[in-house]
């Protein structure tokens, strides 16, 4: 377990320091890649470019491994459905993305350098994930 | 900041090589977590899983040194290299706004822009092509709505 915390910890260090060069720490900056009528700002689709290829390499390893370095078995999601749940919490998640600039991983990283406005929030951001799930099943 | 020589014609602002250097960042980590851990480097999900609200199986020292590590790598990154820019909204109402939507809508949509966006989309996942879809669509929209209405910050 311990080999496995350090890597956890690892993986955080590693993405907190990629958002932190990528400028994905600016609210204004993911803003601006939402303006596309407006000033827009392409950086996130160069972020977001870099990850895709790095994980579309990681996958196809993946496949070839039958299990991970550290564990005896892979723990992947396997829903399959194109349910409401998905696209309304999906289009929810885009509305408070663009109204704060903030998705959860800047956010929380944000703890590190601006701390009153990434707690205010994280904070905002742990009720709502506390009241989804009041959200019946179903 | 470090090449601010390689710019994009028409876009002065943009950082196209930060940008692309911390995107792979992101994704080696990602990778870290998938083929070290056999997990998804979702931080909505970690988060839920760290903070209580939400009890998956994933081990909780895991979801919890994931995202201090997230707090750790920009710290340290601000300590080696400077301050990092960041303009944030002009008042804690769209932080309180923002996040209630955000907590809210990842849970429910089983995840944000590391999840599906990064993790899901290459692996050509169905779901998580339209969850990234629906919400840079969505993004989109609210900002044109709040430019709109004389909001923009």
């Amino acid at each position: 377990m311990v080999m496995r915390a350090l890597l956890a910890l690892l993986s955080g260090a590693l993405f907190g320091g990629g958002l932190a060069l990528s400028g994905m720490m600016n609210p204004a900056r993911v803003r601006g890649f939402l303006d596309i009528f407006g000033a827009w700002d392409p950086t996130l689709a160069f972020v977001m470019g870099g990850a895709v290829i790095v994980m579309a390499i990681a996958w196809a390893v993946q496949t070839r491994m039958g299990r991970p370095a550290l564990d005896v078995q892979f723990h992947l999601p396997g829903t399959r459905d194109l349910d409401p749940r998905l696209i309304g919490g999906s289009a929810l998640f885009g509305i408070g993305w663009a109204l704060a600039g903030l998705c959860p991983g800047p956010a929380i990283a944000s703890l590190a350098t601006q701390l009153v406005p990434a707690a205010i929030f994280v904070a905002a951001m742990l009720a709502g994930m506390l009241l989804m799930r009041l959200v019946p099943r179903g | 900041m470090i090449a601010e020589i390689l710019t994009i014609p028409g876009f002065p602002d943009a950082q196209p090589v930060e940008g692309l250097l911390g995107g792979l960042m992101i994704g080696g980590a990602a990778a870290i977590m998938l083929l070290g851990l056999g997990r998804i480097a979702g931080v909505s999900g970690m988060l839920a899983r760290a903070s209580g609200v939400e009890r998956t199986e994933t081990p909780w020292p895991i979801a919890m040194l994931f995202v201090i590590g997230l707090v750790v790598g920009a710290g340290l990154f601000s300590a080696v290299a400077g301050p990092i820019e960041a303009s944030f909204p002009p008042g804690y109402g769209w932080l309180v706004a923002g996040g209630l939507a955000v907590g809210f809508g990842t849970r429910l949509g089983s995840g944000c822009t590391s999840g599906h966006g990064v993790c899901g989309m290459s692996r050509l996942s169905p779901r998580s092509l339209v969850a990234t879809a629906t919400f840079i669509v969505a993004g989109v929209v609210t900002v044109a709505i709040v430019n709109a209405a004389g909001a923009a910050w």
